[in-house]
């Protein structure tokens, strides 16, 4: 392992430095069938799950062929893909905003051949490398974020409970049996990068003991100030301490106050709350971006807590599966998820998905708490 | 033969979805077998590592990084994110595990070429894995050392023409909907302001200089399609001010079951036959449309542009003329004070390159405002909540609209401003008295 230069002199740091050129433009990457038809689409289709038309004025098509990706990939993989739109697509090739790969090709008849190649492309374990669907009143992939994989804040993982919830729901990504899309997604924490706040159906990784506190290194490597300003319900004030008779700036938790959101450990290392017993999953649903009919919604917490079950998170997964099979066979064409658990009431949404309700569930933070609370006399027995 | 026994993440290579472990484990088999004679800049065994410390992760149920991480590239204070193995002995080649942000073209649109040549620097000088994409938009390179990162960016910036994305208390990497290239409902062209803006404010991106992150997404009609209503500080969404266009004969197409609705979405069960009255017009939010005879009408005066019948009949009804896209301000995760979506600030906006009144008139101001105002990591809608709606108005320099409230306010505490009240606020008791004895 030979160190190779770039040509970067770390002698001259400055010298021969570029910045401030961005991404590269949109349009050097354009299949030429896009190109020249941008902004003059007439319509689209779905042909079948996974394959979609676009009929432009000048009477040219294209036709995309989008397939699962699993977010986290390797260059090998991306190599295959690389070979595949040479292939099959001019050395074209897109990823979607939900992280699903899209193969395009200008004529009809190169589609069968593309969709075919790809449905013998296998990992050594025996899981499609490509599978098409996505599309439609469908299940599409899972938005989601690092988890143990990466990240230093998480309560659960992502890939891991990602992979397990796709396999379950795998059948729903190649079909278009749904009411409406149903958009799963994941957070492994609650700072939700990503979208769990407006899915359909969420996943979030949660806590639920308060942080540790490492007064010894606190005032070392923490802003105190920035550790108490990090709490939504002011659980944090300074402290003195006294550790093997020596006095130390620290902070006190009050634990009756904490909700181990974790983001003062966020701001503090000294302040981990990470835990094998404590941590585990939350389910919302009901949220939704578009502005289709209704506004768009934020998710509701419909299980407060499910343990993470490493490597298949059962629960989790059975739960999501439940819930979408309920929402297909009782909701409405067009509706979806909370616009389905908003009709017929959630009272109701939480009989049919025979899921517990508990006073967790129950919205107890500052003055919009009493707008969650139900202040008529409609409700279903 | 593998460096650490995996057996839950074994458990992972079942099942039809693609595994993530098969995947590593291949791309780890890839590294050691070595046969392209890459000269590895990081430990061949990374990507074996990665899989050790993840098991260890399955096994305890919590993570093994440490915290933080503060890494990244001269002249910039972002775009890396630093990060460092707790059980550095045990998984020496993820001992330094950094990401870097790769700033993505519009609509993730790629040649093979171009993902070659990333890859190729990224065999060499990391882990070979990634994140096609990051939430926010960025290609995701995960997995690094520290030396490495000046290398990889000299490479990205000469070889490539290619830079960063956004990381820290700045302007994140901006991310667009397909748009214009390839869907009929685009009202602008989402990759070209998207670009435009990402190029105009590329100091803002990669020098820190606000209170907490900011970001801007690009849909180019209501359905939001990359969710800017709900993740982005400035959402830049698509509408139109005329009518909805409509082909009569393309109506009776789908009435006619010629057209499936909603282009095929609905295909996989049987809804029954295509009913015009319940799926379109029974459905409208605003109750604007009717069939006279034969005719489909709209009342587009009453039309809130929610999108449904246009999606439903594709075909048939198409968006209109007069374009340009809302402004939405504020949306944001739920730390600290709750989550919140965007606030419509901009009813309706051109949005023709270069794109001057976008800048001058809503994100400057915008910035001016929340960068003397906002408080250290506090989110623009936070800002927005603390000092009220109102503020913002002022801070555009526009009327008050009852377009920008859901409704108006149910308490009667108002503030008046001093001016608009006859007299002012300086009052002598004395005077007060000479009417009202105590």
């Amino acid at each position: 392992m030979a160190f190779v230069s770039s040509g970067y002199n770390p002698e001259k740091p400055m010298e021969n430095r570029i910045t401030d050129i961005g991404p590269r433009k949109y349009d050097e990457f354009y299949p030429p069938v896009i190109a020249k038809n941008k902004g003059k689409w007439l319509y689209h289709e779905y042909l079948q799950p996974g394959v979609l038309v676009h009929v432009a004025e000048s009477g040219d098509e294209v036709y995309t062929v989008r397939c699962g990706g699993a977010r986290l990939m390797s260059t090998g993989l991306i190599r295959e893909i690389c070979e595949i739109a040479d292939k099959h697509c001019g050395g074209h090739v897109r990823w979607t905003t939900r992280n699903n790969v899209e193969f395009m090709v200008d004529d009809k008849s190169k589609v069968q051949p593309l969709l075919d190649d790809l449905a013998g492309r296998k990992f050594a374990g025996g899981s499609f490398k490509f599978p098409v669907g996505g599309t439609g009143a469908g299940v599409s992939n899972i938005v989601h974020t690092q988890g143990w994989i990466h990240c230093h804040t998480p309560a659960t993982d992502a890939s891991g409970p990602v992979k397990a919830v796709m396999d379950e729901v795998f059948a729903d990504f190649q079909n278009h049996r749904m009411p409406a899309h149903v958009r799963v997604s994941l957070a492994c924490c609650l700072n939700m990068c990503g979208a769990v706040h407006c899915s359909d159906i969420a996943i979030l990784g949660y806590h639920r003991k308060p942080p540790m506190l490492d007064h010894e290194y606190l005032d070392k490597m923490c802003e105190i100030p920035l550790a108490i300003a990090s709490c939504p319900t002011a659980a944090i004030k300074p402290a003195k301490v006294e550790i093997g008779g020596q006095k130390l700036n620290s902070v006190a938790v009050n634990n009756d106050r904490c909700m181990y959101c974790g983001n003062c450990y966020t701001m503090c290392p000294s302040m981990p709350l990470a835990d094998t017993e404590g941590d585990g999953i939350v389910i919302m649903a009901g949220g939704k971006v578009s502005n289709r009919i209704t506004a768009p919604k934020f998710s509701k917490v419909v299980v407060a807590f499910i343990p993470n079950e490493a490597p298949r998170w059962p629960t989790t997964a059975k739960t999501i599966k439940n819930m979408i099979e309920v929402y297909a066979a009782d909701a409405r064409k067009y509706e979806r998820f909370g616009e389905w658990a908003e009709r017929i009431g959630w009272e109701r949404f939480f009989d049919k998905c025979k899921l517990d309700f508990s006073h967790h569930l129950i919205d107890d933070f500052r003055d919009p708490a009493y707008y969650t609370w139900r202040q008529t006399t409609q409700f279903k027995f | 033969m593998a460096k650490h026994e995996t057996p839950m993440l074994d458990q992972l290579e079942s099942g039809p979805w693609p595994s993530f472990v098969s995947d590593l484990k291949a791309q780890a088999e890839k590294r050691a077998k070595n046969e392209e004679g890459i000269n590895f800049q990081i430990p061949v065994d990374v990507v074996d590592d990665l899989l050790g410390v993840l098991e260890l992760s399955y096994k305890h149920g919590r993570t093994h990084w440490k915290h933080g991480g503060i890494v990244g590239v001269f002249g910039y204070g972002g775009g890396v994110i630093g990060r460092y193995c707790d059980q550095p002995q045990q998984f020496p080649g993820v001992a330094h595990f950094h990401t870097m942000r790769v700033a993505q073209p519009g609509g993730k649109f790629y040649t093979t070429d171009y993902l070659r040549q990333i890859c190729d620097i990224w065999d060499m000088r990391g882990s070979g894995i990634t994140n096609m994409h990051g939430s926010t938009g960025d290609i995701i390179f995960l997995g690094t050392t520290t030396p490495q990162l000046e290398e990889v960016f000299f490479e990205l910036t000469h070889n490539m023409n290619q830079d960063l994305g956004g990381s820290g208390s700045n302007l994140r990497t901006p991310a667009d909907c397909i748009g214009q290239a390839r869907c009929e409902y685009a009202c602008y062209d989402t990759q070209d302001l998207c670009y435009d803006l990402t190029q105009e404010y590329q100091d803002e991106l990669h020098r820190p200089a606000f209170p907490y992150k900011f970001k801007f997404k690009f849909d180019g009609c209501p359905n939001c399609c990359v969710a800017s209503i709900a993740r982005s500080d400035l959402s830049f969404i698509g509408t139109w001010k005329d009518d909805i266009k409509i082909d009569q004969e393309a109506v009776q197409a789908y009435i006619g079951g010629e057209l499936p609705p909603n282009a095929g979405a609905h295909s996989g069960r049987d809804w029954g036959k295509f009913d015009i009255q319940k799926e379109v017009i029974d459905r409208c939010p605003t109750e604007c449309m009717w069939m006279d005879g034969k005719t489909l009408k709209i009342d587009n005066r009453e039309c809130t542009r929610c999108m449904h019948c246009i999606n439903v009949m594709p075909r048939a009804l198409r968006i209109g003329d007069e374009r340009g896209l809302s402004i939405l301000a504020g949306a944001k995760a739920p730390i600290l004070d709750g989550a919140q979506m965007g606030t419509l600030i901009v009813p309706f906006i051109e949005a023709e390159a270069p794109y001057t009144k976008i800048k001058e008139e809503v994100i400057e101001p915008i910035w001016d405002w929340w960068m003397e105002e906002g408080k250290n990591r506090e989110r623009l809608g936070e800002l927005m909540k603390r000092q009220g709606l109102q503020r913002v108005i002022e801070v555009l320099g526009v009327d008050p609209d009852p377009r920008m409230v859901q409704e108006p306010r149910h308490n009667p505490y108002i503030f008046w401003k001093e001016e608009e009240v006859e007299g002012g606020f300086d009052r002598d008791i004395n005077e007060f008295r000479k009417y009202h004895q105590r």
